[in-house]
């Protein structure tokens, strides 16, 4: 079993609301330094990789991560994929 | 003869009976398809329907979930053999997600759900879909309802939109001037619905069936089920 994490955010040239009010929240509470907040969402994905090497297990989120996880015409992705416990 | 529509019903739509009264109100047909009918029967329809609502709980992402449902198989066939698809707010956000028009939606401006009366300027006359505003009528008034329907696009797709005539709504103040003021939430160019350049799939934020009844304070709505009937009509001769 193997575990993976996909985040995604919207593009820098996409305006994101929730972020700017998050960053606004911060100030609020006092933290200047806080310059820029992008709100993103992550997946924690359970893998059966029985067979498969990074590399297949990569390719294979990456492909999902297009097809459902994120809408590539807003979003960008990072994909993580954790260490085997 | 008849005009049939087929409104596409999936777990979550909740616009689906006000657009099957709103057609039948007109004199013509309506039926329902369930999301998982991977054939759908839509041959049997003169235009399909995806209806506002909220598909799969609006889960990941609005119309994401729904645009991978069995049905939708069916409406990519029944775009590519030429037949008339209208997205309806939720509807159009899911044309969006399977791909069958450019760009995506993202939360309003103000982050909040907005529900009011909008005017819009009818940019495309000469769409399936809003052809009898040719003569009649190029500020329309009928409801929004959405919290995603701010419409964003990259510049060259934009370029391509204005290039290719498919801008065929924008939200506009009532004189029909497009300002910024009159964008209730923040979509690019003020843009409230677009068609693909084939022009035979429209996807519109506002709500047609909501404005097909003088009860319900506006009849504008009428134009756009009476354009796709006469298109047909007109096909059809």
């Amino acid at each position: 079993m193997r575990r993976a994490r996909v985040v995604v955010w919207l593009k820098q040239d996409v305006l994101d609301p929730q972020g700017r009010t998050i960053n606004e929240a911060l100030h609020g509470l006092g933290y200047e330094l806080v310059e820029d907040v992008r709100q993103g969402k992550a997946f924690d994905i359970k893998l059966n990789d029985d067979g498969l090497d990074d590399d297949e297990l990569l390719a294979l989120l990456e492909e999902m991560s297009k097809r459902l996880l994120s809408n590539p015409v807003i979003e960008d992705f990072k994909i993580e994929l954790l260490h085997k416990s | 003869m008849t005009v049939r529509f087929g409104v596409v019903v999936f777990p979550g739509t909740n616009c689906d009976h006000d657009t099957k009264c709103a057609v039948e109100g007109l004199g013509y047909e309506a039926d329902f398809v369930w999301h998982n009918s991977p054939h759908g029967e839509l041959d049997r329809f003169d235009c399909v329907v995806l209806p506002g609502g909220f598909a799969y709980g609006d889960y990941l992402r609005t119309g994401a979930i729904a645009a991978f449902s069995p049905v939708i198989g069916a409406v990519k066939r029944y775009i590519d053999n030429g037949g008339l698809v209208i997205g309806i707010c939720n509807g159009f956000q899911v044309l969006l997600e399977m791909g069958a028009l450019p760009g995506a939606m993202v939360r309003n401006r103000d982050l909040r759900f907005i529900c009011r009366f909008v005017d819009l300027l009818v940019k495309q006359a000469d769409t399936p879909f809003t052809a009898a505003c040719r003569r009649v009528k190029h500020v329309l008034r009928m409801p929004i309802s959405h919290f995603e329907g701010n419409y964003y696009i990259d510049e060259a797709g934009l370029r391509s939109l204005v290039d290719n005539n498919q801008i065929v709504l924008k939200y506009c103040d009532s004189d029909g001037k497009c300002t910024p003021k009159s964008n209730p939430n923040g979509a690019t160019f003020n843009i409230a619905g677009i068609c693909n350049k084939r022009r035979n799939v429209f996807g519109l934020m506002p709500h047609p069936e909501r404005a097909s009844d003088a009860i319900l304070g506006a009849t504008d709505g009428r134009l756009i089920f009476d354009s796709i009937a006469q298109s047909i009509a007109g096909l059809a001769l």
